[in-house]
């Protein structure tokens, strides 16, 4: 048994300490905002926070997260950044089969935080990690910026 | 050559082929009413002659709020308006688009529609296909009439019963944003009318809208969707469970269609949550071990610990390179004519242009990795899985179960990306998980198990785009003039063996292999065929032929233009003549918008053009592309379509941007699979290549004025791209690429 601080609430989790932590959100807590989909930390769709950074949960152990804050999509939407970059998200159309987009609004939101003016070469650094097979980057980009004015 | 495109009955192929029963081929059907609706309200939907079994045995497990098998709109009394989508949604937006034509003439208000995607079922088939498949751009274009005529008789039903309830002719009510709106000011919402309207009968005929009174179409239009999809909300097929349910990771064999010669399962069992390990039938006649657990994690742990002795002795060992030298050798040989002209002048030509081209094999590699739920009991099977071929798929269940289709629901799950990967004649993974569940049920378990490929399995899991090698050679004049143009494609059938081989395949030649050659231009193009047997599994891949021949004919043309000494617009208009207006007109559009010809570019930057008609839509590309250090960047796009009558111009802007930038995706390095001795060489993201944020140049759509029937957009934006990079790249190197990914060094 593993306890996890997730959205800030203290989670039990019945699975082996090795297990990632992108498994233990969707198979143990049924928490599916959080999306599989390279298992080796390659396109970003796994992206939660953890003590506020951007991390790949798909290849972060539970035991490596023990006593520390993950936040998850399902936060976004009471976090004053998150809730900026979901709303830039809808105004600008971004998603198209929106598998990927939970992890980048995971990575944009941890952009913003960091960094409320981003430069295209910011966003290319911040995003090229997430990988969005539909091809969303141009409205991404827009809608990053779109909602750092929000939050200016 | 322009083809028609899958207008065929191919489900009754399909069919046929199978011997099924209760799928008969969509001969008549009418719009009706669904009795027995739960919780009230107005449902219209179609009855297919036959297909009674299905609804009677759906009704139990209808989803959502239609309530009905067959059922296309329902109007509930809290005045939701709810359209089932008969296709896939996999990012083309069509659970909005849809959704719009339905909502136009039924006058609802945007605010109150809602979108579900139908169920496996006869009443949900294309109109023209003939099966229920999302494919060749066909959606909104093959369904613009029918959910239109769905909307205008609910509507007329609506109008009826508030004439009736107000005891005032129904001419003198009209209806406007979800209310009926009668003489006095009298006023009604769709909601409240919507159980008397369902005691109206259904009208055979209604007028349509005067398109001058479209609210909806052709106006912008946010996807449904979007909110959902950027809080993480939406469910997809992967995220589906049910109680008590399983989850199966495959050993598959390394090479397709190997078998398993002994294996050794003691250390994966000894995984704490793996419940039992299983030797399963795979693709193409192949043998597997699945590993079925209480959660991906300790299956695929169980999986890694699997140890197992492949046996590859009976199957073709393919190695790319080998096969590319095979190609090339079949090219210089006579093959199958899939388009003759006289060539005679080839030979005596002053000038010449001799190419060769070669495409590799590309993975689908949508985000959502392939999964499939299921629940097989003695005498039914429940499918959830985001397909794109849903009747061929419940077909494929039946007989893989041992089941009648109509003991087979089929849910359609949202889908996370699919390029063609989820509609499988085979129905690959869709039969291997049936598998899974029959040894699952064998070994005395039962519950739903729910199949999950990684992302590994995915890049190696084969059903690819072909790998393709064309031979070219132009004879020319002095002034650059085509006199003669012989042309060879080698390559595999996509569609020889598949039950689409009858309607899509004739005299030889796979119509989806020569797709795009030749049209718009009038050229004495002689075009033939060889078909390569390989023992690598393909499949239509966005856009399908045209991820080839669009490269091949548009950087040809390119290069013929520079031996004629003349603009390649210029060359390209004299070429296709007052024949191919659209073409015309969206070539124009995109010249005009990017400034070409008249705005100068940014040292070190060069234009390139390229213009392409795939499913019936046209589009053209202005690129401004640089080389530095020998790499290519694309830096801006300007695109201009012509899809006849736009009807969500939002979602068009969105699919030429995607289709774009996986189109750029196949330019960069790595973006290739290849094999050696049968083995896939690529794992994952890190050696299989596609586009990322840094890749994508900023694209401008526009859309040319249009008032006749939608053609489809979903594919359309992705041939012309590569070949308007690749001319440009040419312009500043004096280079001709004529490969896919681009290999300047070796051009």
């Amino acid at each position: 048994m593993v306890t996890l601080n997730i959205n800030g609430k203290d989670m039990q989790v019945d699975a082996d300490p090795s297990t990632p932590i992108l498994w233990a959100l969707r198979d143990n807590l049924n928490m599916t905002g959080t999306k599989f989909g390279c298992g080796a930390a390659l396109c970003g769709a796994c992206t939660v926070h953890l003590n506020g950074e951007a991390i790949r949960s798909c290849v972060t152990p539970i035991s490596a997260a023990a006593g520390q804050k993950i936040t998850t999509i399902e936060a976004m939407e009471v976090d004053k950044v998150g809730q900026a970059v979901q709303a830039a998200w809808v105004r600008h159309d971004v998603p198209q089969c929106g598998y990927c987009q939970s992890g980048q609004v995971m990575s944009a939101t941890a952009l913003l935080r960091g960094n409320r003016n981003p430069s295209d070469a910011d966003i290319d650094a911040a995003m090229s990690g997430n990988i969005c097979r539909c091809g969303t980057y141009q409205r991404i980009r827009a809608a990053i910026k779109d909602a750092a004015k929000t939050l200016a | 050559m322009h083809i028609d495109w899958m207008r065929t009955d191919a489900q009754s192929a399909v069919n046929d082929s199978a011997d099924e029963a209760g799928t008969a081929g969509v001969s008549r059907r009418d719009f009706i009413k669904a009795a027995g609706v739960v919780g009230g309200g107005l449902v219209i939907g179609f009855v297919v002659p036959g297909a009674q079994r299905f609804a009677r045995a759906q009704a139990q497990q209808a989803p959502s709020a239609l309530t009905a098998p067959n059922a296309f709109l329902r109007i509930a009394p809290d005045n939701t308006v709810t359209i089932a989508v008969n296709r896939l949604e996999f990012g083309q937006g069509v659970n909005t688009s849809l959704p719009m034509l339905i909502a136009e003439e039924l006058d609802a208000d945007w605010s109150q529609v809602r979108s579900d995607l139908a169920p496996a079922g006869d009443a949900y088939k294309d109109p023209l296909f003939g099966m229920q498949m999302t494919g060749g751009s066909g959606s909104v274009a093959h369904s613009f009439t029918q959910y239109r005529e769905i909307g205008a008789k609910a509507r007329a039903m609506l109008v009826t019963a508030a004439a009736q309830q107000w005891k005032v002719p129904a001419d003198k009510c009209a209806a406007s944003k979800g209310m009926v709106i009668g003489p006095g000011g009298r006023k009604a919402s769709y909601g409240s009318l919507a159980g008397a309207a369902m005691e109206q009968p259904v009208p055979d005929k209604v007028a349509l809208k005067d398109p001058k009174d479209f609210r909806l179409i052709g106006h912008p239009t946010p996807r449904l969707d979007a909110r959902d999809k950027s809080s993480g909300k939406q469910k997809f097929g992967i995220d589906h469970s049910l109680p008590g349910m399983k989850v199966a990771v495959v050993a598959r064999p390394p090479v397709f269609g190997a078998k398993v010669a002994k294996f050794d399962a003691a250390k994966a069992l000894a995984i704490k949550g793996v419940q039992q390990v299983v030797q399963v039938a795979t693709d193409r006649g192949g043998s597997g071990i699945a590993v079925i657990a209480d959660g991906y994690w300790p299956a695929k742990q169980g999986r890694d610990a699997l140890v197992v002795e492949w046996d590859t002795s009976a199957v073709e060992k393919v190695s790319s390179e080998q096969q590319m030298a095979e190609y090339r050798r079949l090219a210089a040989t006579p093959g199958i004519v899939a388009r003759d002209a006289d060539i005679s002048k080839l030979a005596s030509a002053p000038r010449k242009i001799v190419a060769e081209y070669s495409f590799p094999y590309l993975a689908h590699a949508p985000m959502e990795p392939l999964n499939c739920v299921i629940d097989l009991k003695d005498d039914a099977c429940t499918v959830w899985a985001g397909s794109q071929f849903q009747t061929v798929d419940q077909g494929a269940v039946a007989r893989t179960a041992g089941l009648k289709p109509e003991q087979v629901t089929l849910h359609t799950m949202m889908a996370g990306g699919g390029f063609g990967r989820r509609a499988v004649p085979t129905s690959d993974y869709i039969v291997e998980a049936v598998n899974v569940a029959k040894a699952w049920r064998a070994a005395g378990k039962s519950g739903p198990v729910k199949l999950i490929w990684s992302r590994e399995d995915d890049i190696k899991g084969g059903y690819y785009r072909p790998a393709h090698l064309h031979r070219a050679e132009l004879g020319l004049d002095d002034k650059g003039n085509i006199l003669a143009w012989n042309h060879t494609i080698v390559g595999q059938s996509i569609l020889a063996g598949t039950p689409f081989e009858p309607f899509m395949v004739k005299n030889g030649v796979d119509a989806t292999m020569v797709e795009g050659m030749g049209e718009p231009y009038k050229v004495p193009l002689k075009l033939s065929v060889h078909n390569a047997k390989a023992n690598v599994p393909v499949l239509w891949w966005r856009s399908v032929g045209s991820t080839h021949t669009a490269f091949v004919m548009e950087t040809l043309i390119d290069e013929a233009a520079q031996a004629a000494g003349m603009d390649p617009v210029a060359y390209r208009k004299q070429l296709i003549g007052s024949e191919h207006p659209r073409h015309l007109a969206a070539l124009d559009l995109a010249v005009a918008k990017s400034g070409y010809g008249k705005k100068a570019l940014p040292a070190g930057q060069a234009w390139g053009v390229a213009l392409h008609e795939s499913f019936q839509s046209v589009v053209a590309y202005v690129v401004e592309a640089s080389v530095k250090d020998g790499v290519p960047k694309l830096h801006k796009v300007t695109a201009a379509v012509h899809c006849n009558r736009a009807v969500n111009p939002m979602s068009i802007e969105a699919q030429v941007q995607g289709a774009a930038l996986m189109a750029l995706g196949t330019t960069l390095p790595g973006a290739a699979i290849t094999l050696k001795d049968g083995v896939v060489q690529q794992q994952n993201f890190n050696d299989y290549t596609v586009a990322r944020m840094p890749d994508m140049p900023q694209i401008a759509v526009h859309v040319v004025p249009s008032a006749e029937p939608p053609t489809g957009m979903g594919e359309p934006g992705l041939p012309p791209l590569a070949p308007a990079f690749a001319n440009a790249i040419a312009k500043l190197t004096g280079k001709r690429l004529r490969q896919l990914p681009f290999d300047l060094k070796s051009a």
